[in-house]
């Protein structure tokens, strides 16, 4: 490389840092060694074209393609400066300087806007939904009665976690032991380990009579909950997060999905470690907490846009809800059909259905008719005291 | 013939890949250029049928270097990643050694753990040192394996080096060029993800889908080439749980070749959704009305352009 090509270490790696930090307090997560890794490639390549610059600080500092759009808005805004890259090829470019009045517009994140510029009062802005991880649908609200109840939301006693404790260990069984394809060493006679047999033969001058054994290795199923959290839901539902929290805690793969009117993926803000600031924080960001319900729409955004990701095939899939989905006949059929396609995506589909706490309990509605007969277990039809148990502590459900 | 020397600057890298018949975007010709400039491996995520795997060949191909292929798989260990020990033959070492009074214990256990008696796999044979050139090291569908897995490979990817505890430790001269794939069921870990250069493939667009159908089966008419990616590309905004990739564009290209179709016709498009859609769902939900309504914007599109 000659020297003239190779820029200052000074402005142009210290804009590079600047806009690292930006898109850190954007929420990107982001490593000191991937902004060297930055300088280092703008060595190389990126300063004769803008796209080709973008293209080496997005291979750079970007890992994962959720965060690709908030790296294009931070982009678009951090490097405004038309002439960026004659004026850094010169040497010249001073610090970018941020304009107090230069806020973004409605249509950027807004989280980025108070990346950019901390400092700023927030006027009158109309807020956009919050991006980052959680994932919905905006052409499935409700839009008549989107409710915002967050309110309500108080944390758990120690009563509820005592009966959330045993309720778990019900849920044991949903953890089945599965056999995976590793092995560990045994003591047993099982499967011969070569390479030990033979290590241990070499140092006894070639007597191969202590053989040596492997066997294989169990792990528990991986689990996706797909939690209701609709009105008549959201008590019960609430404390199934703070189960599906606990087990995430535990060695088995939990991923957790709560809906309402939309489906959202909650399984990073579950994995802060104190639940009920994780349940607090699933709340404030969850739009609709305690809104309307649409299963079907909800179980079709898991299928299309989840299933293949967060759902192994040898998974447990856990569908908490009571299977009040209110629709005309067409909507039944697609609620059959995606039910259908969610049983076959998995290896086994429990279903947790609070009504069934009501003696008596029929499932008469059309909508848990359509469902049922997908399901592999509906729980817990055997073991009604138990809720009823629980359901005593926790009071009366909301409606 | 051409050089296989690494190429010099992005264009470079773009017309030498384009020689290979395959047409990167701008983006990827500058990731896969980053790539080999900083000696830094290559993930490329994105959806199945975009090209991510055929990036390692054309690479190959290109710098003639040999392509090691690593396919992934769940429960993918040492044995079948990186090296196993030969164990029939160390079992006859053991078997003449004990006629032989010459050989001590000690010579025994060194001997029978020599490179004599070790079987190389993908990894390991990916950075021989007594290796005359880097090979091209493919790792595929990384997401396929398990988290251990991963584990093992950060050694390997960072220093570029494996540790066999019998044997001392294995290093590249020179590092192979490592392409890294992912379909996305998971998530890799960060560790993995942080040691590379990350590029996401997505579907191309209609120019460059063309390109790449016009490069890849030379035998179709400019027009038929035309109506396929429009048809392709417009099928691409339909809600379906799968979407077809290039690689089903080129193979739905080639079906329509063999039955000898000149212009996409609603017949022939019933009797070749299966190319295209891999999922029962999907072909009902396009079958019949839907497939004429896109046939229709696609005829339109085809046109268009030609005008």
């Amino acid at each position: 490389m000659t020297p003239a090509l190779r820029p200052s270490p000074g402005h142009l790696a210290e804009n590079v840092v600047h806009f690292a930090r930006v898109l850190r307090t954007a929420g990107m997560p982001l490593g000191t060694d991937r902004v060297v890794l930055a300088q280092q490639a703008l060595q190389v390549a990126g300063l004769e074209r803008r796209e080709d610059f973008h293209a080496v600080l997005r291979a750079c500092l970007l890992d994962r393609i959720e965060h690709a759009e908030l790296f294009d808005q931070a982009f678009a805004l951090f490097w405004k400066d038309p002439d960026l890259l004659g004026r850094m090829r010169a040497l010249l470019l001073p610090k970018v300087q941020l304009q107090p009045g230069a806020l973004p517009g409605p249509k950027e994140n807004r989280r980025l806007g108070d990346a950019l510029f901390p400092h700023q009062p927030q006027g009158p802005q109309p807020e956009p939904p919050p991006r980052e991880e959680i994932e919905f649908d905006a052409a499935l609200t409700v839009s008549q009665r989107e409710l915002l109840r967050k309110a309500d939301f108080d944390t758990m006693t120690a009563d509820e976690w005592r009966s959330a404790r045993r309720l778990l260990d019900r849920l044991r069984p949903v953890f089945e032991q599965l056999p995976t394809r590793r092995h560990r060493r045994a003591a047993h006679p099982g499967r011969l380990d070569w390479r030990a047999t033979l290590r241990e033969g070499a140092r006894r001058g070639g007597d191969l009579g202590r053989l040596q054994w492997r066997a294989v290795r169990t792990r528990a199923a991986p689990l996706v909950v797909l939690a209701d959290i609709s009105g008549s839901m959201s008590r019960y539902s609430r404390m199934l997060l703070h189960f599906a929290h606990t087990l995430g805690q535990a060695d088995a793969k939990v991923e957790s999905f709560v809906f309402g009117t939309r489906l959202t993926r909650i399984t990073r803000l579950l994995a802060r470690r104190d639940p009920d600031i994780a349940i607090a924080e699933v709340v404030r960001r969850v739009q609709d907490w305690s809104g309307g319900t649409r299963i079907t729409e909800s179980l079709q955004a898991f299928n299309r846009q989840w299933a293949r990701r967060a759902l192994p095939s040898h998974g447990t899939v856990l569908l908490v809800s009571d299977g009040l989905e209110q629709g005309d006949p067409a909507t039944l059929r697609a609620l059959d059909a995606e039910m259908a396609r969610l049983s076959r995506s998995c290896r086994r589909l429990i279903w947790l259905n609070p009504l069934l706490r009501f003696s008596g309990y029929e499932p008469r509605t059309a909508g848990v008719r359509a469902m049922l007969p997908h399901v592999d277990r509906f729980l817990p039809a055997h073991n009604l005291e138990s809720l009823e148990d629980l359901v005593a502590v926790l009071g009366r459900p909301e409606r | 013939m051409t050089s296989t020397a690494l190429p010099t600057s992005i264009d470079e890298t773009e017309a030498r890949l384009a020689e290979r018949d395959y047409v990167p975007d701008r983006a990827l010709a500058t990731v896969i250029y980053l790539a080999l400039r900083l000696q830094r491996p290559l993930f490329l995520e994105g959806e199945p049928g975009t090209g991510k795997t055929e990036v390692a060949r054309t690479l190959a191909a290109m710098l003639g270097r040999p392509l090691i292929r690593l396919q992934c798989y769940e429960g993918l260990d040492l044995s079948g990643a990186a090296y196993e020990w030969d164990y029939p033959r160390q079992m006859m070492e053991i078997r003449l050694a004990e006629r032989d009074a010459s050989v001590t214990r000690e010579s025994l256990a060194t001997e029978l753990f020599s490179e004599r008696f070790l079987s190389q796999r993908p990894l390991l044979q990916a950075i021989d040192p007594k290796r005359a050139v880097p090979p091209v090291l493919l790792i595929d569908e990384l997401d396929r394996a398990d988290e251990p897995f991963e584990a093992f490979l950060l050694e390997v990817l960072a220093e570029f080096q494996i540790t066999i505890p019998e044997l001392g430790t294995v290093k590249a001269v020179q590092p192979p060029i490592v392409v890294l794939t992912s379909n996305r069921t998971r998530e890799i870990h960060d560790a993995v993800k942080r040691r590379c250069l990350y590029h996401w493939t997505g579907f191309p667009t209609a120019a460059r889908e063309l390109e790449i159908v016009r490069r890849r089966v030379p035998g179709a008419g400019a027009e038929l080439a035309r109506q396929v990616v429009a048809f392709v590309q417009k099928l691409r905004g339909v809600e379906l749980y799968k979407l077809p990739g290039i690689a089903e564009t080129i193979d739905w290209t080639r079906a329509l070749l063999e039955l000898d179709a000149v212009v996409l016709d609603p017949e022939v498009i019933q009797h070749t959704l299966g190319v295209l859609l891999k999922y029962q769902d999907d072909i009902a939900a396009v079958q019949g009305s839907e497939a004429l309504r896109l046939l229709e914007e696609a005829r339109r599109i085809a046109s268009d352009r030609v005008a």
